[in-house]
Parts: C-alpha cells; sequence; structure tokens
C-alpha cells in the first residue's frame, strides 16, 4: 500500500479490470465462428421438415447441395402461387434446371470430392410426392445419386 | 508532475466491438446440423441395354405402397405404420423358415466366416399424391428395422451395439445384414398433373 504515493489511509476499491472481458466475448466469438455456418441463401420456400427418428447427420456439409422444395413464402405467392415449387440457390426453377444445377454444383467441388456429393432434399411435409419423384428421377439422368431426405430428429413414438 | 506518463489504452470498448461481431456471427449464421435420411438413388437403366431379366424370386421382394390417402400396404395386406417394422424384419430374418417369406443365401462374409444372408429386397412404391411426411414415415420404418436387426445381429455377434463397433466389424454387419430398399420406377398412375 504504502508503495504507492503513500497517501495511506484512504481504502478504495479498485476498478474492476475489464481488460479480460473483451478475451472472454471474442473466446464466444470463435466459439460460434466455428460451429456455425454461414446461411445458405434466402428461403423462399416455406419448409418444414418431416419428423424422423432414425436420422443421420449429413457428414461433408460442404458438399452438399440444397434442393428446397415447398410452397413459396407470402410475399412470393402472388407471383408464384401457393402450390410446390422447387428453390435451387436463390430462384425458384422447375424440374429442367435441375440438370445445370447439379453441374455447376459439381464444377465448384474438388475432383476428388465429386463422388461424394450429396444432394440434400428438403422438402415440406406436406408436398406431394409427385414433384419429389420427378427431382429423384431427374438427379438419376443427372447420375447424382447420393441423396438424403432432410428431416428433423423426432420422437420413435410412431 | 513533470513526470510524463505514456497513459495505457482504454481498452474498456473492445468489449463493446467484440459483442458487436458476436452478435452479426449469431444472427447471419445457422447452427448447422443438418439430418435426415440418407439414400442412394438406383442409376438410370441405359436405355439401350436390353431389361436384363433379373428376376428376384417373388418370395424375396415384400412390396410396400403408399397410396395417395397415405394408407400403407405391405406384402399384400392394408398396415398400420407402427406395424411395419415388425413386419419387415421377420420378413427379413424368416424365423419360421415360411415359404412366403424371404429366403437365406449362406455367404461367406469376409473376416467372420459364412453366413446366411437373408435375399429380402423391400420394395417402397409410392403414388403421385402421396404426401411426403408419409412417405418419410414410411422409410424412417424401414431403416428402423434393418437398424434394429444389425443392432441385435451385433449384439449377439460382438456384444456391442452397431454404432459402437470398429469399422470393419461394422462392414461385416453390413455385409450380413444388407440394407436392400429400392425405391420402384414410379408408374404413371392416375392423370399427370
Amino acid at each position: 500500500m504504502s508503495k504507492f504515493g503513500g497517501s495511506n489511509n484512504k481504502k478504495e476499491v479498485p476498478a474492476m479490470t475489464s481488460s479480460s472481458l473483451s478475451d472472454i466475448v471474442f473466446m464466444l466469438l470463435f466459439f460460434f465462428m466455428v460451429t456455425t455456418q454461414m446461411r445458405e441463401d434466402e428461403q423462399k420456400v416455406i419448409i418444414k421438415t418431416p419428423e424422423a427418428s432414425e436420422v443421420v447427420k449429413l457428414e461433408r456439409k460442404d458438399l452438399a447441395a440444397y434442393i428446397n422444395i415447398g410452397s413459396p413464402t407470402l410475399q412470393y405467392q402472388a407471383q408464384w402461387g401457393t402450390d410446390a415449387r422447387i428453390q435451387l440457390n436463390d430462384s425458384f426453377k422447375t424440374t429442367q434446371d435441375i440438370r445445370d444445377f447439379i453441374a455447376a454444383e459439381r464444377e465448384s467441388k474438388s475432383e476428388a470430392d465429386r463422388a461424394l456429393m450429396t444432394i440434400n432434399i428438403k422438402a415440406d411435409q406436406d408436398v406431394r410426392m409427385g414433384i419429389i419423384t420427378e427431382v429423384k428421377q431427374e438427379l438419376r439422368r443427372c447420375s447424382a445419386l447420393k441423396i438424403m431426405y432432410n428431416a428433423r430428429k423426432g420422437g420413435s413414438n410412431n | 508532475m513533470g513526470k510524463k506518463k505514456v497513459p495505457a489504452m482504454n481498452t474498456s470498448s473492445t468489449a463493446d466491438i467484440a459483442f458487436l461481431l458476436l452478435c452479426y456471427f449469431l444472427m447471419t449464421t445457422t447452427m448447422g446440423s443438418q439430418t435426415g435420411l440418407s439414400r442412394r438413388l438406383p442409376p438410370m437403366p441405359d436405355p439401350n441395354q436390353k431389361v436384363d431379366d433379373q428376376k428376384v424370386n417373388r418370395r424375396n421382394i415384400i412390396i410396400v405402397k403408399v397410396n395417395s390417402a397415405d394408407k400403407i400396404m405391405a406384402g399384400n395386406e392394408p398396415i398400420a405404420v407402427n406395424q411395419l417394422k415388425d413386419k419387415v424384419k421377420t420378413f427379413l430374418t424368416n424365423p419360421a423358415n415360411d415359404p412366403n417369406l424371404s429366403e437365406r443365401e449362406t455367404k461367406e462374409i469376409e473376416n467372420f466366416g459364412p453366413y446366411a444372408v437373408s435375399k429380402g429386397v423391400i420394395s417402397l412404391q409410392n403414388d403421385r399424391g402421396t404426401s411426403y411426411q408419409a412417405y418419410i414415415a414410411v422409410q424412417n420404418e424401414l431403416v428402423k428395422a434393418i437398424n434394429e436387426l444389425r443392432d441385435e445381429f451385433a449384439l449377439k455377434n460382438f456384444g456391442k451395439k452397431y454404432a459402437n463397433l470398429q469399422e470393419e466389424e461394422q462392414k461385416v454387419v453390413r455385409d450380413c445384414i444388407p440394407s436392400n430398399i429400392s425405391e420402384a420406377e414410379p408408374k404413371d398412375v392416375g392423370k399427370k398433373r
């Protein structure tokens, strides 16, 4: 105490040092940066994936290509109606466009990983199978055979 | 007073900046855990190639149909979705050696020895009007049936559940209990939408 100034007797509570606070927050920041991924693109269709109990995790997220199927969100309903639609990347597409989409996705992956590319079919639970069958047929034609039906982990009561 | 000290930089705002960044990342990213049912589609048949007579014996196929009202038919009888798993399991294992259920063929499994592998194939057919939810529910039951068979097999032979086995042991189990789910060629039934 007397080392500094020596004006003694004045017992002041020292201000809490907040210099470590930023370190803590940075640590949090890095945690979230590592564990999360950038939201791929704007969702233009409403998707509530069905529940299933036997789901497995998608292993290589960087090798996945997403096909979204569902009815357009409110702001797009005026233009696109409420029927189930396919969304690839950022726009509404038809089954004929899947071929180009797959080709582009393949191109963006490295040579070695192309065989491992998984097509993730994210479809709303109320979608009819007709459109999904068409998508599947188109995928077979493009020989993109590794697919995954996106589903939530749900109770095994059924 | 004459001592001029460089004042320590005020670092109290770094926390705020870091918080700001943190919030930004929280907003723009998703906690990514994509889950789902993994499947392999059959390759497109070559149009030049003759349809080869790879006739699977009738008894080795169980046809699971889901119609547009999401009703399920397995074998030749309507069935509820929660009974499907057991039906498929009895079909694949065929414990009573019923001549109407799938046969078994003894195969030499690498690293394991001979094992009577079931030749059963599950053929899944759906209508254009089937809802995706019902379809996934059926797929889920089929996967569950096979997973349970694998678990039983693994427990019996390795004393562990399938998921806890080594890579090679898992391969043995996969060879012994193959997952033969075929998603049939779509049939054009009813009018095209």
